[in-house]
């Protein structure tokens, strides 16, 4: 694979994707980071991996399943304790569409 | 006054003979830390109250003489969960959570009779090797001042190493344990994925991340696995297989044990002090009986670039959650719920993380995933199946735990390259599961280097028992930092 660095568009869409807002000086500051990082990590492309499987799950069985019963932990109010804001019981946040935003 | 102690069985042992009171013992090391903190900074939260009433009630109902954690003070990772304590994993984004849940490992000390002292200072969300990352400012290495801990579970072992507390517990993704016991002249084990329950643990990568104590000696280290490991339903990834007693395990006889030394482990990158400082720890297990011959783990060089594609990218699923919403930090006034999510996460995390969520996806994104995530899960298998090869023919593995000895406070953190280097030792036992450890084996240029062990997964009785014969004839384990700038002479 030929490098082709990481352009600031490009960090720009990954930040978006990731809900984050970069300032100007972050920006530039990541895409040459970013760049270096994935140069470094490009090297991997000198490794034969043909015919060989990926691994992405570490457990040594397979998945062991509980009963299915319900439990109620009464801490609905211990959990709403710790969110930023709520009213009666649930927590609030703002409106879910800005009419200022573009669809 | 947990200075005048050498272990937790000699602290257990004076506690059960009423030579000091739970009350005594946490008022003084609570005392120790205080004194520590203006030099090292290794806690987010000192737990003052709450230790003392947990001492208190160990007081009254007679300290338990067949639990050798009884009344002993323990300090955690600020990853692990404590209920109604402050959690924050270091980061602004959980300045103000506070759990309503004791992580897994916490229950089970806390069971044992532990008293939970604070919550120690490590990288933001456990990334970073220096604890630099960490949003309530560096820890410092107590063998000099001007010098990280190493990281991330840096808080937790410079508390150690000061002797603040004779155990922590930390988390190692990459490298989070043994890097930091390797700087501060402690013990750190990563236990095999799946010995200890991750439940309660804040997320870093969950297919790498484990928990493991950090102990002034190998012994303690065995007998607080002895508490924490074992099957927990809350955890899907925890093993059913028995555990063993670690302590009985200790013999120190390593007659005839068979040690590989994978040559990529001494080669390129490796301080040359550190270097001839391994190279006697391993003439050592030669003498003991042990034989040793150079192996070859082929794939292991290119851990560090797998384990910077699959980390990042397990990271930046795992961090989604932190939104502003239900818990922890939320910014003022967003004007619609997007930009809460942005304006929370953006305010929220620090560089390091967001680099990191960043890196992870990208390696996630349409057109990147086959040539990154894939390729490194691929990079995986191989070096899971060197691994697998060279255990058909060799009980454990030893090499250096870290490529060189703590570096001055701010020397990498501008070139986050330089800053991953440190984990290229660390991360292939990650990778592939395995339990490793990493053991004083002497100093350099004053500062401490860590043997690091390697053992085949579920077999810690091998690495603890190749460390303990190690430590039982060398006496690196009981030298003590200098608390100074300047190293120790």
């Amino acid at each position: 694979m030929t490098v082709e660095p990481i352009s600031r568009v490009e960090v720009e869409h990954v930040a978006s994707l990731a809900k984050l807002s970069l300032t100007d000086e972050q920006a530039q500051k990541f895409t040459t980071q970013l760049d270096e990082i994935i140069t470094m990590i490009e090297g991997l492309d000198e490794v034969d991996t043909d015919n060989v499987k990926p691994t992405t799950n570490m457990a040594d069985a397979t998945a062991i399943l509980r009963e299915d019963v319900a439990v109620n932990a009464h801490q609905k109010d211990a959990l709403l304790n710790e969110a930023p804001e709520t009213e009666d019981g649930f927590i609030k946040v703002p409106a879910i569409i800005d009419e200022s935003e573009d669809a | 006054m947990s200075q005048s102690y050498e272990s937790i069985t000699d602290l257990h042992h004076a506690l059960v003979n009423k030579d000091v009171s739970a009350t005594e013992i946490t008022k003084a090391t609570l005392a120790d830390i205080h004194d520590h903190e203006d030099a090292l900074n290794a806690y987010v939260t000192v737990n003052d109250e709450g230790a003392l009433a947990q001492a208190a009630k160990v007081d009254e109902a007679g300290v338990d003489a067949g639990n050798l954690f009884s009344g002993v003070p323990v300090a955690f990772k600020d990853n692990l969960t404590t209920n109604g304590l402050l959690t924050t994993a270091s980061s602004k984004i959980l300045e103000n959570f506070t759990p309503i849940y004791d992580a897994d490992v916490v229950t089970r000390l806390q069971n044992a009779g532990a008293i939970t002292i604070g919550k120690t200072n490590l990288d933001e969300f456990a990334m970073g090797a220096s604890t630099e990352t960490s949003y309530y400012g560096t820890s410092h290495n107590p063998w000099d001042v001007t010098k990280v801990p190493g990281g991330s579970s840096g808080g937790s072992a410079a508390t150690v190493a000061a002797r603040d507390v004779l155990a922590s517990l930390g988390s190692d993704t990459g490298g989070s344990i043994r890097q930091p016991a390797a700087f501060n002249g402690i013990v750190g084990l990563k236990p095999t994925y799946g010995r200890v329950s991750r439940w309660g643990l804040i997320a870093f990568a969950s297919s790498l991340d484990q928990i493991g104590p950090m102990t002034t000696n190998v012994t303690d280290a065995a007998a607080m696995m002895n508490v924490i490991a074992g099957r927990d339903d809350r955890d899907a990834t925890s093993s059913t297989k028995a555990v063993p007693d670690y302590v009985a395990g200790l013999t120190g006889d390593i007659k005839g044990l068979k040690i590989g030394v994978p040559r990529e482990f001494l080669g390129d990158g490796i301080d040359a002090g550190v270097k001839a400082q391994i190279k006697a720890a391993i003439k050592q297990l030669e003498d003991l009986g042990a034989t040793v011959d150079e192996v070859s783990l082929p794939h292991s060089t290119h851990g560090i670039q797998a384990y910077y594609i699959l980390g990042p990218s397990e990271a930046s699923s795992n961090l989604q959650r932190f939104d502003g919403i239900r818990y922890g930090y939320r910014t003022q006034n967003a004007k619609n719920l997007d930009e809460l999510y942005i304006k929370t996460r953006s305010e929220g995390f620090g560089d390091e993380v967001k680099r990191r969520i960043m890196l992870g996806t990208f390696a996630l994104s349409a057109g990147a995933y086959d040539a990154f995530f894939m390729k490194a899960a691929k990079i995986r298998t191989l070096i899971i199946e060197d691994f697998n090869r060279v255990f058909k023919d060799y009980d454990v593995i030893v090499g250096p735990t870290a490529p060189t000895p703590a570096f001055g406070i701010g020397e990498e953190t501008k070139d986050p390259m330089t800053m991953y280097m440190n984990d290229m030792l660390t991360v292939p036992a990650n990778l592939a599961g395995l339990p490793a450890i990493s053991v004083p084996a002497g100093l350099v240029d004053g500062l401490p280097v860590g043997l690091q062990v390697i053992g085949k997964a579920f077999d810690e009785e091998h690495v603890l028992n190749t460390a303990y014969a190690f430590e039982q004839h060398t006496n690196f384990h009981t030298l003590k930092p200098t608390m100074n700038e300047g190293g120790r002479a």
